[in-house]
Formats: structure tokens, sequence, C-alpha cells
């Protein structure tokens, strides 16, 4: 059986699925045997190598990066999962979302207890290299296809566990009920 | 401030179930109905002050803010913008100095946007402190906003020049047009004020409601619920008191059929109440007038005290002992949805006008829990008609199914609009012909909850076995962006409208703007199209009828008009959702940061 | 002596007390019909709609109707649950529902519903309205993000004089629960413990409570809403 090709990434996320990923602890043993890693935090590979199988994308579009990051997975991924509440609904990040973009720059960089002593200049951080803010967090859907969605923050391990193995292997799905949760 | 709301509520004898009259009265001596007065309100009927807050912000006419000495409530209904709606707004604002949706900082002068005020015929149209503008022009407007900066009175404003028919009775006196394009046998017949009750009062109640029954007359709300069996149901219902109220919140956008009714024939109205109260046993009649209509209030209770001189209303009523009855006006404050008959009378209890649970029906536990009949203003004046004239006279109008005549109200791209009397099995094309109307795209059969149909339906009858009608024809002109100028806002108005109890009705209006704005701009998908009929089904299942109809606009022009969502959404690519829009979602980072750049 | 009826729920006999609320009546028969609005012991108002049965082939909310002799009941059938998981998918983007930093997370009626579907996401657009925080009433935080504009709290709480402390404010997509600051401001611990319990999700909180279960342990993480009931 040739190998599926994995490639992964966190957007406006915390890293926290990663991490749940790592915690499928000794299954990582058998998961390298069915799958192969791209473009993924885990291996440290920056760029597509070539056409994927599955894309994971933890997190929701926060920013202009977010969004050519997720396009480009989506070009490169035949199959395109959003795991976690942040890639499904912008999770933590998206509390922002009901605030105009303006009043939170100002409070971040200008008027916060922490920053209005010190930034004298009244400066918004802006340069070509610092990614633009979009105006509000974007789960991921909104930006482009999303084939498949993995609740939970972070998911549980189990169930990454068994729907990598189901997309991997073209197996059903396994999602008992005590692995589907929203937190 | 204090003495006004004791005042007004003892005139009430502090009954909070006259809370609506409560607001108004307390609201138009004061302007508004701050949170202080609400306080006050709230502990003279000793109840909680969030409960007062409860009716006062369901309403659109109730305000917790000043809205200027002279508010302007101008109509934002589609057939508005149909007739220049756009240009009226910017003089309005240019001329006053603010924007729709605030007041001036003098506070001189409010603007305010507003749902149809029944004035389709002669769009574009305001009301102003209680006074109906109508075919304003931009010139118009800068001469309405000069009269008000210099202190001229509304009826200075409004100048001499009075409507057609009762428009000019010394108690009206407004610049509104009926408009009667038409006249059928039925409704706008001559009429001897006094001869339904006359020929009632020959008549037992049960020979009343056999005659009504074998007329086949069925309520002209819209629903088509036969008027004979809903008294005889209202008659055996137990209860010491009951009530009949006349429906008179002709809310519909492009309805406007009442208003010249009760302007041109308030007797045959009010008679027709007195009949079915003598009918069902019932002794109050209440009718439900929407706020828009407040215009017309002297006079329609001048109606009333001449019909109690003449015995037409009171006790013994034309010399028959037990035939007592009497009416009062209930005035709406500002809602579509207390058209629904249930919501109309949680209204009148003075509580947010939000649909009842059915059962039970309000013929069984209605107005203040008694037994009650809500009868349309058309149906109650064909009841009239049909005690004088029979019901075999009556059945020889009209088609097989839905015999008399239909009041229509026909607005839009014609040359002829108002009111037509047509017998029901008209065509749609007989009506276009007659209202001159040329190049049509579309009409809109029965306002935004009705259905929006294609010249391939012109052919159709109206009729409650073809197409049903609560009383508007909307027509629809080639030159018109059909989803733009139309659907979006019948959408929007729905969604404003929703009393918002149940959940679909409350989400889904909202939706589904966003949605039919994003196919509008080309950036919708066929997922989004499909997804209409998907939530219409869904919204099924909804409370009450304006929950049940809210996405006709949307799915109704999806059936008839598909090559039109066709072309919009035509070659997108949904594997990269061409509803995100990377620059727009950027804009506001770069204006925050334009100056650092 | 109370009369009995039977009826049927998707074809199988049930037996209850003529004019037992239809809910009610089916979780005597070991029948779950899902409930958000509704509350045993308050008056039922029908507004969420989730718990709509067909009856005759016309669809009418269970909370409000009651059992009759010889009634056929529709529940358990794809067009009701498909009905059922949009209205829950619809709450979930009418509001701001962040279950991860929510205290009511695995008691959550919403979110049991949205298990019991195995809603990932949903199919409706994120609305994301701004909505207040109101944390300054003595006993109780009401968070309007959450909240489902069920009624129940309008309903089912009433002060030691009888007064409601809830009722709705506005109207359409605009609509509100306010909260009386006056009848509000002496209520006690055991009250406002139960309006926190009475509330289907997270909007109603009483204060300095929550996060007091770990997770694994709490109502709904083990097995669906429902199942307790049905047979």
């Amino acid at each position: 059986m040739t190998k599926k090709i994995v490639a992964t990434a966190s957007l406006a996320g915390c890293f926290g699925c990663h991490m749940s990923f790592l915690d499928i602890d000794e299954r990582l043993f058998d998961l390298i045997e069915i799958v192969e890693f791209d473009k993924s935090p885990i291996d440290d590979i920056k760029t597509f190598t070539r056409q994927c199988d599955i894309g994971l994308i933890e997190g929701g579009c926060c920013n202009d990066e977010n969004v050519h990051n997720l396009i480009e997975f989506r070009k490169h991924c035949n199959v395109l999962v959003s795991l976690g509440e942040c890639a499904i609904m912008g999770g933590l990040p998206s509390l922002r979302n009901w605030i105009p973009l303006k009043e939170c720059l100002d409070e971040a960089y200008l008027n916060g207890p922490t920053v209005a002593d010190c930034n004298e200049k009244k400066i918004i951080p802006c340069d070509p290299d610092i990614p633009k803010i979009l105006d509000k967090v974007y789960p991921c859907h909104e930006v482009v296809k999303i084939d498949y969605f993995l609740p939970g923050c972070p998911p549980r391990a189990d169930l990454i566990w068994n729907a990598l193995y189901a997309l991997a292997t073209g197996n059903k799905l396994d999602m008992p009920y005590e692995v589907f949760k929203f937190d | 401030m204090g003495n006004t709301v004791s005042n007004v509520i003892k005139k009430y004898n502090g009954d909070e179930t006259r809370l609506m009259d409560i607001l108004m009265d307390i609201q138009s001596e004061l302007g508004y109905l701050s949170d202080w007065t609400i306080e006050q309100i709230a502990k003279a009927l000793d109840v909680p002050k969030v409960s007062v807050e409860q009716t006062v912000s369901f309403y659109h006419f109730f305000t917790k803010e000043p809205r200027g000495k002279y508010t302007i409530y101008l109509n934002n209904g589609a057939l508005a913008f149909f007739h220049g709606r756009d240009e009226v707004a910017q003089a309005f604002e240019e001329a006053a100095g603010c924007k729709f949706g605030s007041v001036t900082k003098d506070g001189l002068i409010g603007l305010f946007d507003t749902a149809c005020i029944g004035m389709s015929d002669q769009e574009p149209a305001a009301i102003i402190n209680e006074e109906v503008f109508t075919c304003l022009s931009p010139e118009k407007a800068m001469a309405i906003i000069a009269g008000m900066r210099a202190g001229k009175t509304v009826d200075e404003i409004k100048g001499a020049k009075f409507g057609d028919g009762q428009n000019s009775n010394p108690l009206i006196q407004s610049m509104v047009n009926n408009n009667i394009m038409k006249r059928g046998e039925v409704v706008f017949a001559d009429y001897k004020p006094g001869s339904g009750i006359k020929k009632a009062v020959g008549m037992s109640s049960n020979e009343i409601i056999q005659l009504v029954k074998s007329s086949y007359v069925r309520g002209r709300g819209g629903a088509g619920f036969p008027t004979g069996m809903k008294w005889e149901v209202a008659k055996k219902a137990h209860g010491d008191v009951k009530y009949i109220f006349c429906n008179a919140d002709e809310g519909e956008p492009g309805t406007f059929k009442d208003r010249v009714i009760l302007t041109e024939f308030p007797y045959l109205v009010f008679e027709g109440m007195a009949v079915a109260g003598y009918a069902v046993g019932a002794k109050y009649g209440i009718l439900y007038l929407r706020n828009e209509y407040r215009y017309l209030r002297k006079y329609l209770e001048n109606i009333l005290e001449q019909m109690r001189d003449e015995n037409l209303l009171g006790t013994f009523i034309g010399g028959k002992q037990g035939f007592n009855f009497d009416i009062k006006i209930q005035f709406g404050a500002g809602a579509y949805v207390c058209g629904e008959e249930s919501a109309l009378i949680e209204s009148a209890e003075g509580k947010r006008g939000e649909p009842r649970d059915r059962p039970p029906f309000p013929v069984e536990k209605g107005y203040l829990q008694k037994p009650t009949v809500v009868n349309n203003v058309e149906t109650l004046c064909s009841v009239v008609r049909i005690l004088i004239n029979g019901s075999e006279w009556y059945n020889k109008l009209g088609t097989k199914e839905s015999k008399g005549t239909k009041v229509i109200s026909v607005s839009g791209d014609c040359a002829k609009p108002g009111i037509y009397e047509i017998e029901w099995g008209f065509t749609v094309n007989d009506i276009l012909k007659m209202v001159e109307a040329s190049d049509t795209q579309a009409v809109q059969v029965g306002g935004p909850s009705g259905s929006c149909i294609a010249p391939n339906e012109f052919p159709r009858e109206l009729s409650y076995e073809d197409l049903a009608t609560g009383g508007s024809l909307i027509i629809i002109g080639r030159k018109r962006d059909l989803l733009k100028d139309v659907v979006l806002n019948f959408t929007e108005f729905f969604r404003d409208e929703s009393c918002g109890s149940c959940v679909p009705c409350r989400a889904l209006s909202g939706m589904s703007k966003v949605i039919l704005e994003r196919i509008i701009e080309g950036r919708g998908t066929e997922k989004d199209v499909a997804s209409f009929n998907k939530w219409h089904s869904i919204m099924r299942k909804n409370r009450c009828g304006l929950g049940q109809t809210a996405l006709n606009p949307i799915v109704t022009t999806i059936k008839n008009f598909p090559e039109i969502y066709k072309n919009k959404i035509k070659g997108k690519d949904d594997r990269f959702c061409p509803s995100f829009d990377l620059e727009k979602a950027v804009a506001d980072y770069d204006a925050a940061t334009a100056e650092a750049r | 002596m109370p009369t009995f009826v039977k009826f049927t729920i998707d074809g199988v006999v049930c037996m209850s007390e003529e004019g037992r609320q239809l809910v009610e009546a089916a979780v005597e028969n070991g029948v779950f019909i899902p409930t958000l609005c509704n509350y045993p012991g308050i008056p039922p108002k029908g507004s969420c709609r989730i718990c709509t049965v067909m009856i005759n082939g016309r669809p009418v909310t269970a909370c409000t109707t009651k059992v009759a002799e010889g009634m056929e009941i529709q529940n358990n059938i794809p067009e009701l649950e498909e009905f059922r998981r949009a209205v829950v998918e619809i709450l979930f983007a009418e509001g701001n529902h962040l279950c991860p930093s929510c205290e009511k997370s695995g008691f959550c009626e919403l979110q049991a519903l949205a298990y019991r579907y195995r809603m990932t996401v949903p199919e409706f657009p994120y609305m994301f309205p701004n909505r207040d925080v109101e944390s300054w009433h003595p006993k109780i935080m009401k968070d309007h993000n959450r909240c489902i504009l069920c009624k129940r709290c309008i309903r089912g709480i009433h002060n030691s004089e009888g007064k409601p402390i809830f009722d709705f404010g506005k109207r359409g997509d605009k609509l509100v629960i306010n909260i009386d600051s006056e009848t509000s401001k002496n209520i006690s611990d055991e009250l406002a413990q139960k309006a926190m319990d009475m509330c289907p999700v997270g909007a109603i909180l009483k204060k300095e409570k929550g996060f007091d279960v770990p997770i694994g342990k709490r109502r709904y993480d083990l097995a669906p809403i429902g199942t307790e009931i049905e047979k």
C-alpha cells in the first residue's frame, strides 16, 4: 500500500490541536506505517514538495497570511480537514469578532493599560513583513471548501487517530460519543 | 412629568392590559419614553420595569430617546424606492443636516425609516407627526424642512390641498388620495348608513350565521377561513363576555385597501362589527388600527359617536332588546406581525405582539382569554352587503369556490395604480390591462408573503382555488433589478418584523439576507441558492404566517426566475469560497494603519 | 379517576393520561422528543420548535400539544430529525457559542443535542452578533452571547413576591432577554441557582460557580441526551 501524504498547519490557533495529535502516543508508530508527512510543523517542512492526500488545519484565519496559507493547502491537498474549534468556528480568537477591528487595535496598541504610556508615537504596527489583520477571524470553511470537521478543543487524540486512520485506509470513521466533544 | 404618568394611568384605571394606550398617550405628551418614565409607569401599574420595557421596545413607534419636535418617518419599502425614495431621503438628510436614524443636534428634526405605511400608490410617502405626506420629491422634502426651520406647524407645512373623497373631510384633511379606480358591487357600491343593522334586527342570530354560511364568504385577510363557520364556533364557545375584533392592521407591503374602505365606508365596517357581535353574542368591538393610519382617528371616532347618536351602537340597537354593542379603537404602534390575529390580541392586551400557540384558537380563548372573533375590514363589509342583498345575490359573483368580490391594492410600474374592486376570477392579465401596465417583468401577488410570478403565470386567475391574495398586486417592470430592488427589500422587511420567538424565523430571516446579498454581489454559489429551498422547509415549521412565509420572496423568485439566479452564480468555483473577499477583509486594517504607511 | 388514552408514536402504541403534555407522555412511554424551550413545571411556549412532531401530517410542537385518544404521532422520522438538527445548528450559528470557555460545557442542553446529532459544523453562516455580558447583578451573570432566547427564565423565575425578573426586549434578530434590576436585586442564592439550572445553556450563571465537575464526569460526557429516557 502506498502511504498517504499528510500536511498540517496551525493558523490562528494555539498549537493545542497539534499537541493533542501527538497524544496518540505509541500509535505514532502505527501512523508512520500508513502516512508520510509533507509540509507540517511536525517535520518542519516549510513548503509543499508535492500534492498531498490529506491536509489538517488547526486555527481559523485572523490575518492575510493565514488566508494565503489556507489557499495553498486547498490547492495542494485532496482532502482538507478543519481540526478543532478554532478552524471550525473561529474559537477563542473569534472573541474579537463583534468588536470593530479599529477598536481592537486601539486597545492593543494605543490605549490598553500596558501600552498607553510607552507607545509614544502612537503607532499601530504595520509593515510589509507583518501580516495584515482581517476584520474578523474567519472559520476556515468561509475561506475555502473544507471536506471534514473534527470538533474539540482540542479534538481528543483518539478522534484524531480514528479520523486519520479512516482517511488513510479508506475505512469508515469510528466516532465514539465519548470523544465527540466541543471542549 | 410625574403628573403626566399618573394622570394617564388614572385615565385607564391603572389597567395594565391598556398599556398600549397608556404608552401612546404618555409618549404623545412627553415626546418619548425615558428610562425614568418607564420606571414611573411600572411603579404606578405595580409591575416590574422590565415588563413595561418589553412592550416599549417591541414597537417601532415607541421610543426611549427623543425623536425630534418633528419626526419624519419615511417609508423604506420597495415601492418607495421605485418612485425615487433615494433622492427624497438624500434631500431630507441634506436639508436637515442629519442622517436617517438620528435627530438634528438642536433636537428639532428626526429622520427615521419605517416599513410600508399603506400609501404604495402615492410613494414616496412619509408620516410626520401623525400626518401623512405623499408623492414626495426632493423639492418637497426641502420645503418641508424649511417649514420646520421656520417654526410652522405640521398642518401649515402640509398645506390646504387635500385628497379625494373623505380625505378632505374636515376631520381628516389629508393629502392622501383614495384612487378608487374600479368600484364593485360589494364593498364600493352605494350604501345607506344603518341599513345593515336595520336588516339584522329583523333576524335572529342563528339566521344571520346561517346566511353568512350559505354565502360562503371567506376571510379577506389572506387565510380565507369561512366567516360563517368562525362565527358559529364563537357563538357556541363558552364565555360570559365575547369580543369582536376588526383587523385593520394592514401591514403587508403594497396593501392599502383597508385604509380606503375605512376612509369611505366606515359605517359599513362598524355595522359589520355590530352584526358580528349580534350574531355571536358579543357586546364589545375593537377596531385594531395600525398606527400609520392615526390620521383617521378623529374622523373614525366621530363616526362612532354619530352611530351612538343614531342608535346604531350602544344599547337596544335598532330598538332591539338585547342588542347591545359598542366599539373602541385600539391603535397599534408599528409591528407587522400584529396583523396575525393572536399577535393582534396580545398587542391589544398591552403586550408584545407575539403570536400565540394554537389551540386554543381565539374563537375559544382570545382577548383577555374570552371567545374572540377577528375579522378583516373587507370581510365585515361583505357580510353587511350579504345581509342586505342575500346570499344568492352574493353567490352569483365570483367563481365556484371564491364568492363575491375582492378589493385589490395595485401599485408599482403601471399607469393607473390604486384600488380595484373586482370579482374573483379575474386573471392577472386582465388586471394588468386595466391598470395599464406594460413591459411587466413580474407581479408580486399578495405582498411579500405571497408569491412573485413571471409572465407565464399571468393567465392565472385570482381566486382561493388558484392565486389567492390578501389584497395586493405589485407590478414590477423590466427596468427593475428584481433581486436587489424587490427581493432583498422584502427579505430585510421580514427580518425587521419577526417577533423573534421562533428560532428559525428569528435567525434565518437575517441569515438569508446575508446569503442573498452575497448572491447579488456575484459572490454566491449554487449551494447558497440550493440552501434557500431547504431553509424554506425549516421555516414552514414556525408558529405563525410571518415566519412560515418569510422566505417566500426568495423561494418564489428562485422557482419563477431561475435564470436570474443562475446568471449570478455562473462559473463560481466553490473550492475557494467566492464569498470571501480578502480585499474587503483587510480594508479595516489598511484604514487603521493608513497614516503609518 | 383520570382517563387514560391510547395513541401511537411512530406506530408504537402508547398510553397516558388524557390531556397530558405530549413531551411528558412520550417520556412515560420511553420515547425521547428533544426539547430546548420546554421545562417541566412551567407553561410551555413552543418557541424553539425543536420538539416539532407530525400529527395528521401537520407539524406541531409536542410541548404545546396535549395527548388525545387515537392520536397518530410521527417523531423519529428523517424529515423531523433533519429539522431538529437544523434548529441546533441555527442556534450555534446565531449566537456566540464558545464551548471551550463556557462554565456550562458538559451540562449544556444545546451542546448535548449537538452531540446527539453529531453536529461537526453548522450549515448556517456564523453571525457573530455583538452582545452584552451583564456582570453587575449581585447574584447572577447574564452572558447574552450564549442566550438562545428560549424564555425559560421569563416563564420560570419569579422573585419572592411572584414578580418576573426576566422579560423579552426588542424583537426579531435583536431580541434580547432583559433583567429587571429591581426585582433581581434581592434574589436568594437558591433562586440564582434555580435560574442557572433552568437555563439550558450557559447564559445565566450563578456567580462564583462553574467548572466544578471534572471533564469526563459531566452530565453529557458519556451518554447522549435522551438515552436516559429511551427504552
